[in-house]
């Protein structure tokens, strides 16, 4: 539930769900998120869920901080928007020039570089946001034996649709853009895919993610 | 490009620092990572449109800095510049002078130059009409990260052909009286991360100044200044943001999301500029000093009415 509703500025609900991260908490602020889509509220210009937190943004010409946490705080929730969450699959190709910062992790985690993917292609992973930049998945929770701090200096461009892990997370590089995460491999499939007119993401808040070794070979038919 | 366009078009002879198409922006995807992008300098904007006798949401021309240089080819068609904006027309080897918020007709073969924005950063370019341009998302705004948009998501390029989807009859000659002012004192609402700097921290970030750096862009703008000292944690969950929010890094030092910005971040946020200010923000050109004063929401609230009446005003008046 929503603990505290504060202002973010002038234009903006900070809606509080706590300060842990766990899926419980998470599923809240998704099943607040999906229900306030919903509920045509005058004057909502964005909500963006986060691991504990939704932040709700507005058009201040048409509503106000008051009119709206008012009606935030009534909505009735229908429990369980589950049917918008999916399983979804996706191949890893962990070749060495897709996997720079294997070694790196042997040497961080002390495991060999078999059991890292054993590990990592062991476990399903949810999806608590998207966002930073478009499209892109954070997702959890790894196996404690995998975590890992972020580089000490981040990349400048860390190679479209690589797989990152850091700490308990892990994430898909949905552009070329700079960042610090531990890359592990690269996928064939496009995340966000901005030729698509509606729904141009693969992966929503809430949905549940299992990847899957694919060889080199593979990787360049599904990039054909 | 499709086959069955209006004949009259602009080819881009100098493209200009940073120059995209925009509209109003688009809303309801931040939760996939998509920033709200539009005209930086919303009133600006409007006021392009409201000149051009445009819908409100019609897609413009920005610019930055340095605008583009217009060769156009076409049937006379009426246009005009808003933001504090140095231009010329150059017309049969003439240089011809003309101000900003005015209706201008532009002939055939004439090349329209502009040179530069003055102490500011943004500026505007509508058309009696439309430019020929995509939309994603419901938006044409470009957005350069993620390569949407209008233009396939890029800025203009040299050599490049902006075609027109249609032109308008030319409007009577008609101009606004509008000054744009410039601020210094930006007014904030405390941020939910207030209480991670020391007593001394936010008495420096609401009366020292601070300079607006040169990594400054549509995503964001970067100040330098005396450090802001966090007494909790440099580094928060990921949480959402918003425009105009201020975010201290890891250095200490503020730095302003603007309409391009990224949708989450990790850094406490000290505070977020009232949304009446945001358009005089943006404007604000590196090199510059500027200082935070704090307000409360109310007052905000009452401030933003103002704001919006007096763009109203300034709309109807021209009507």
């Amino acid at each position: 539930m929503i603990k505290n509703i504060s202002n973010l500025g002038d234009a903006a609900l900070y809606c509080d769900f706590g300060t842990e991260v766990n899926k419980e908490i998470n599923r809240n602020v998704i099943n607040y998120f999906n229900n306030l889509r919903d509920s045509n509220f005058l004057g909502i210009t964005n909500i963006t869920p986060s691991y504990n937190k939704l932040v709700i943004s507005f058009d201040l010409k048409l509503t106000s901080f008051a009119k709206l946490k008012k009606q935030v705080e009534n909505l009735e929730l229908k429990k369980n928007n589950n049917s918008k969450n999916n399983l979804i699959k996706i191949p890893v190709c962990c070749a060495e020039e897709f996997a720079l910062d294997i070694k790196r992790l042997q040497k961080l985690l002390k495991i060999n570089e078999a059991k890292i993917y054993e590990t990592f292609f062991s476990k399903n992973y949810y999806c608590y946001m998207t966002g930073f930049i478009a499209g892109m998945p954070f997702l959890g929770d790894m196996d404690k034996s995998l975590f890992a701090k972020r580089l000490e200096t981040p990349r400048v461009k860390v190679p479209k649709n690589s797989i990152g892990i850091t700490e308990q997370f892990c994430n898909i590089y949905t552009f070329e853009s700079p960042g610090g995460w531990n890359i592990i491999g690269n996928t064939p499939v496009d995340i966000f895919d901005n030729k698509k007119n509606t729904e141009p993401n693969l992966i929503n808040p809430g949905d549940t993610i299992s990847f899957y070794p694919i060889s080199k070979l593979e990787y360049e038919k599904k990039y054909e | 490009m499709k086959k069955n366009m209006n004949k009259n078009y602009f080819e881009v002879l100098r493209p200009g620092i940073n120059s995209t198409f925009q509209d109003n922006g688009r809303n309801n995807f931040y939760h996939i990572g998509i920033p709200f992008s539009g005209a930086m300098d919303n009133r600006n904007f409007l006021l392009a449109n409201t000149i051009s006798n445009n819908e409100i949401n019609n897609p413009v021309l920005e610019f930055a800095y340095q605008g583009p240089k217009l060769k156009y080819i076409g049937e006379n068609i009426s246009i005009n510049v808003t933001g504090d904006v140095n231009f010329k027309i150059i017309r049969k080897n003439k240089n011809l002078e003309f101000s900003c918020y005015e209706n201008i007709i532009l002939e055939n073969n004439d090349c329209l130059d502009i040179l530069s924005t003055n102490r500011s950063v943004y500026g505007y370019l509508s058309i009696g009409g439309t430019f020929e341009v995509d939309y994603y998302l419901n938006s044409c705004s470009t957005n350069t990260k993620a390569k949407i948009g209008a233009n396939s998501g890029e800025k203009l390029e040299k050599g490049q052909i902006i075609h027109l989807k249609y032109i308008k009859k030319i409007l009577p000659k008609n101009k606004i009286e509008y000054l744009n002012s410039k601020i210094e004192n930006i007014r904030i609402i405390k941020g939910p991360h207030f209480d991670y700097f020391s007593k001394d921290a936010i008495d420096s970030f609401l009366s020292d100044e601070f300079n607006v750096t040169k990594l400054s862009d549509r995503m964001g703008i970067r100040l330098k200044g005396p450090k802001i000292s966090n007494i909790k944690n440099t580094n928060i969950k990921s949480e959402g943001l918003v425009k105009g929010v201020i975010q201290i890094t890891a250095d200490g030092d503020p730095i302003i999301m603007l309409s391009d910005h990224g949708t989450i971040g990790g850094y406490p946020k000290i505070g977020v500029v009232i949304s009446a200010d945001y358009d005089k923000l943006v404007q604000i050109p590196p090199g510059s000093k500027i200082k935070f004063r704090e307000i409360n929401l109310k007052d905000a609230e009452t401030i933003f009415k103002l704001y919006e009446m007096e763009t109203q005003n300034l709309i109807s008046n021209f009507k």
